[in-house]
């Protein structure tokens, strides 16, 4: 049986539709990554699958057990760890975690072993007040909260936002051994690098999906072949690039008779293109030496999470 | 080739009682130069920056912000600008007021204020918004907005704490765009972000652990050093390295 499954949700704050027909089946075991920015629809989505809110239209599934009607069990087979911190402040580390295992009907005794490797790095500090924690401890403490009744499903919303990279890198390897035990693990982020740590993810952007696969599905689901080019100046690189086709005449990239948009976007240390057909790498180059940009050089590069990301909301606009 | 200093730390150090925030800092930013701060979360970042913002004066060490040291924070706090993900503009006030109030704070008359708003509008195609509370505006235009404001009053340095956090793909390049073309201009720009791939935009980057300075270079310089394939990896070098020894 599939852990999730939702049929055409959507969702309506008055006149704002945060999530537009979205469809999707969570597998029981996986690892499934929402993708997308601020504003996407994420928590919306996510608070519809913990039985906080009923959809406008549309349905969705845990195990069988509809989030409207069947709200009552589904509730015991969820950990659910919202975006914004939650838990009590001002009661201590170990007060949270008995707190949460009493209003589920269980003891911290009886489910240790599963939150014993994220809590162990916690509860030198058990004596401490949530409210004081770092936000690394504070992310493994909620985490700790939400496995308290041993969930069959955990449903994480963005719990890596603000997180330094090494924290960062250091939850999703105990998400990893979450996974082994067997509980099926929803996750949303913002960082698109974290994409390639789940079994599967959907892009979401604007209440919509943009695609649902494996990480290496969805990176080589880039319509074209992609390149980096690098120059000291980026700036000034991004822009001559944009400009160059539509230059008068000033090379063969194209015809100037249809100007053909090269697409470069900024990433990091270079700049990222698409060429039209039949040009070669080596022509970019030379017109960037004839705009005043000697030296560039462009390889050939697999495109990223990111530059997919990228092609489908423009698609999508 | 001499380049001008905007920026200079020397032996920074400052203490809350025993706890050593920041522990003997030293390092220049250049003028127009986009500048990298790492760290993890408590390395000692926003102490630093609090320092060099004027807000708060270190224990002990020279620190020079356009010209002006710690004794002087009125000064320093004219010539930089500063924008954060969590608090930038008032969300009940529109976008024309919110420019008109950060100009008056800095002392920009209403004759300089109006005709640099039409500009500024203009340039980011922004014009049938500025009478829109910012409170109802997407949050890419909103953080676009942001950056435009904190760099109003053409301040010699701007600060950026996590500028780009939660912002779309097309948004978040848009807005390394508007970096570089403010650096153009000659405008400093002192970035931290989370996103490692966002520190290979930077002119330099520096990475603190545990209240030190534990490398400072161009991105591609400090991969080679660290041979490292991208700044990530190099950043979960360094601080596993740290906290393995601790």
């Amino acid at each position: 049986m599939a852990a999730v499954e939702a049929y055409n949700i959507t969702h309506r704050y008055g006149k704002v539709t945060a999530l537009d027909d979205v469809s999707f089946t969570v597998d029981d075991g996986e690892l499934f990554g929402f993708i997308g920015p601020d504003g996407a629809g994420k928590t919306t989505l996510f608070r519809i699958a913990v039985t906080l809110i009923i959809p406008s239209g549309g349905r969705m599934t845990l195990f069988g057990l509809n989030t409207v009607n069947n709200y009552r069990e589904l509730r015991n087979l969820i950990g659910y760890m919202p975006g914004k911190f939650s838990l009590y402040q001002d009661l201590s580390v170990e007060e949270n975690l008995n707190f949460y295992a009493t209003v589920f009907g269980t003891t911290l005794k009886e489910n240790y072993h599963l939150i014993e490797p994220i809590y162990k790095q916690i509860e030198p500090y058990k004596k401490r007040i949530a409210g004081k924690l770092s936000g690394g401890m504070k992310q493994k403490l909620a985490l700790s909260c939400a496995l308290i009744h041993k969930p069959k499903i955990l449903i994480l919303d963005e719990p890596t936002t603000g997180v330094d990279a090494v924290s960062r890198t250091e939850f999703w390897e105990m998400l990893s051994g979450l996974k082994h035990e067997g509980i099926t693990i929803v996750v949303s982020t913002p960082y698109m690098d974290e994409a390639l740590r789940c079994d599967r993810i959907a892009l979401i952007q604007s209440g919509k999906i943009l695609g649902i696969n494996t990480p290496d599905n969805i990176r080589r689901s880039y319509s074209q072949k992609l390149y980096a080019v690098r120059y000291p100046d980026k700036y000034k690189l991004l822009t001559s690039l944009r400009s160059l086709p539509l230059a008068p005449c000033p090379m063969p990239i194209a015809p100037c008779s249809e100007p053909y948009t090269l697409s470069p976007e900024p990433f990091g240390d270079s700049v990222h293109i698409t060429l039209p057909e039949g040009t070669k790498p080596e022509e970019i180059l030379k017109a960037l030496e004839t705009a005043g940009l000697p030296g560039a050089t462009i390889t050939e590069i697999v495109p990223g999470i990111e530059d997919v990301f990228l092609e489908l909301m423009k698609k999508d606009e | 080739m001499e380049r001008e200093k905007v920026i200079e730390v020397k032996d920074l150090v400052k203490k809350f009682g025993s706890f050593v925030a920041n522990d003997h800092l030293t390092f220049d930013v250049y003028k127009g130069e986009i500048f990298g701060f790492l760290g993890a979360n408590g390395a000692g970042k926003t102490t630093a920056i609090r320092i060099l913002c004027g807000l708060s004066r270190p224990t002990s060490g020279k620190v020079l912000v356009a010209g002006f040291d710690a004794n002087h924070p009125e000064e320093i706090k004219k010539r930089i600008g500063y924008m954060s993900q969590r608090f930038s503009l008032y969300n009940d006030l529109t976008v024309k007021d919110n420019i008109e109030l950060y100009g008056g704070i800095y002392g920009m008359t209403m004759k300089e204020i109006r005709p640099r708003t039409e500009r500024l509008l203009a340039k980011l195609s922004f014009n049938q918004y500025g009478d829109t509370l910012i409170g109802s505006l997407p949050p890419g235009i909103k953080q676009k907005l942001a950056f435009a404001v904190a760099v109003f009053h053409d301040p010699e340095i701007v600060f950026l704490d996590e500028p780009t956090s939660g912002v779309d793909p097309i948004t978040r390049r848009q807005f390394w765009e508007m970096i570089y073309e403010t650096a153009s201009r000659g405008i400093t720009v002192f970035v931290t972000t989370h996103y490692m791939d966002e520190a290979e935009y930077c002119d330099r980057v520096t990475i603190m652990n545990e209240g030190m300075i534990v490398a400072l270079d161009t991105p591609s310089a400090l991969r080679e050093k660290y041979n490292a394939s991208s700044i990530e990896e190099l950043f979960l070098k360094i601080a596993r390295q740290k906290t393995e020894t601790a």
